[in-house]
């Protein structure tokens, strides 16, 4: 994998040793070798995506308030799909909870 | 007839509301923003993804929610924000002359001007690629304002020109709505954008990238129907033989940004043929007294957190220039680009200003792998740097104490002990 730590973009090799200890190789600085561990066991992201606005043209833009699994990101979107959001509608307002069963929600993230 | 104005920005993206807002922290009473969009935030309205704000405020915001921040401030601090309103003309005693539905022709006379218009992208028409005209070859952040602000999807098979950030969020977040993104394709033989984007945004959903590839023809009458896409050598010219076919029925381009000058030109502010953008002192002012400029107007910016800083210094020094209490300076230090470095801002610094610091940004020819840089008065070595990378994607930035340049005509910034790869 390659680090997104900084524009060196190190490529990392992680692995298991006998102990079952995780190993992350290629990197250059502490940040790399964070970075590989929860890349390789736990992978996650903040999701920005769209909702339909009720009654409007233009949609509404959200994020998960947090990151959630990597594995999620299409479930959490297919999720979305089925919301409508209603104006007025400000930052932070939560858009659909617990999305998928990873206890995130998906928030505002403009005032409209 | 005309309006009389203390500081009058022109545009309410990030560098004009921050810009907007240090000026009346300064003290100036009279500030106002002119903005042609319908609601001001800029480009940082359609920029839905994460990460703005992470120098600023110490947390990974969305454009809507960075800009918002700044809304709140110039709001709080009453700035008026004149949406829907065009300005036509600026001349270099700043008389303005802006259009709008709601107003008609008006009349301005600034004591002092912030040009903050931010800039556009590059667009099929300056890369003369051969093909037909249809449907279907949008710049990725038209694509970008279509799918985030307007509610339209462009297409459903997408072919991406250039790896710029734009272009690479575009990849995501066309993937995200639907479509197919089948490449990303760079005349370079690196990306210009973030490694992050590249690792998020095309590694994440198996998007290829292809490096030294360029598309050299593009097909359809009415609409796309796909792309020729080739191999390029090392003088970027496209390889026989190594031609392949998408089938597309969409085309973005990310293939840079122009900082846009138009109304800076009809002020008669002389233009950097480097940057694009006006030439500056630290104080932001350009080469006519009384005319600020910065955010992507000035330079291209990678950071917003950056544009928000530059353009405090811009507000500050215009209300400070609008009530008469700058500072004259007796001499300048011209900064200067060395072997490496591009577009070094400011392009001079004054030898006496209110704020103690000077700040110099530049961004880095080529890749140089373990370089340091510098910044060198003759043989005098001001400030070393030691990078453990350096790329045309990532700008630099440094601040130093205004007391080192002091009496020094010139200094050069550059790349030394490079290892390029």
């Amino acid at each position: 994998m390659i680090c997104i730590g900084c524009p060196m973009g190190c490529e990392l090799t992680v692995t298991k040793d006998a102990n079952g200890e995780i190993v992350v190789e290629g990197a250059t600085c502490g940040r790399g070798k964070t970075y590989g561990k929860q890349e390789a066991t736990a992978p996650e992201r903040t999701v920005t995506a769209l909702v339909a606005l009720e009654g409007k043209k233009r949609p509404l833009s959200v994020k998960t308030a947090k990151p959630i699994p990597k594995g999620k990101i299409f479930d959490a979107l297919e999720c979305l799909k089925t919301v409508r959001a209603k104006a007025p509608v400000k930052i932070g307002d939560v858009v659909l909870s617990d999305v998928c069963g990873t206890g995130v929600d998906f928030v505002a993230t403009e005032n409209l | 007839m005309s309006q009389e104005i203390d500081v009058l920005v022109i545009g309410a993206g990030p560098a004009g509301l921050a810009a907007a807002a240090a000026a009346r922290e300064a003290g100036c009473q009279s500030v106002m923003i002119l903005e042609r969009d319908d609601a001001p935030g800029g480009i940082l309205q359609q920029c839905i993804h994460p990460g703005f704000g992470l120098h600023r405020f110490k947390e990974e915001l969305t454009g809507p929610e960075y800009a918002q921040r700044f809304i709140d401030r110039v709001n709080e601090l009453q700035i008026p924000i004149q949406c829907r309103t065009m300005v036509l003309d600026i001349t270099p005693d700043r008389q303005v002359t802006a259009i709008s539905p709601e107003r008609g022709v008006q009349l301005f006379q600034a004591k002092a001007i912030v040009l903050a218009m931010g800039c556009r992208e590059r667009t099929r028409g300056a890369l003369m690629i051969p093909g037909t005209r249809p449907a279907g070859v949008y710049s990725a952040g038209t694509a970008q304002r279509l799918v985030n602000m307007e509610g339209f999807m462009p297409g459903k098979r997408v072919v991406i020109l250039g790896s710029g950030d734009i272009g690479l969020i575009m990849a995501r977040r066309m993937t995200f709505e639907g479509a197919k993104v089948l490449a990303c394709v760079e005349l370079m033989p690196f990306s210009s954008g973030l490694k992050r984007n590249v690792v998020q945004c095309l590694n994440d959903f198996d998007i290829p990238l292809l490096l030294s590839h360029t598309v050299t023809q593009i097909h359809g009458r009415e609409r796309v129907e796909g792309v020729t896409v080739a191999a390029v050598d090392e003088k970027r010219r496209p390889i026989p033989g190594t031609e392949q076919y998408f089938e597309c029925d969409t085309l973005l381009l990310s293939v840079g940004l122009i900082p846009e000058n138009e109304l800076s030109i009809k002020a008669k502010v002389p233009l950097s043929p480097v940057t694009s953008g006006p030439t500056v002192d630290d104080s932001m002012q350009t080469e006519v007294p009384g005319i600020f400029s910065c955010g992507n107007v000035l330079h291209v910016h990678d950071l917003v957190d950056y544009v928000s800083l530059e353009s405090e210094v811009a507000g500050r020094e215009a209300a400070r220039f609008a009530a008469g209490s700058t500072p004259v300076p007796a001499a300048y230090t011209l900064v200067k680009d060395g072997f490496g470095v591009r577009g070094c801002v400011p392009q001079r610094i004054r030898d006496a200003g209110a704020d103690e610091k000077v700040a110099i940004s530049f961004r880095p020819a080529d890749v140089y792998r373990n370089a340091t840089w510098q910044i060198r008065a003759g043989e005098n070595i001001l400030l070393k740097r030691r990078a453990m990378i350096l790329t045309p994607g990532e700008s630099q930035r440094v601040e130093l104490p205004r007391e080192q340049f002091k009496g020094i005509p010139e200094v050069t910034v550059e790349v030394v002990m490079e290892e390029k790869k």
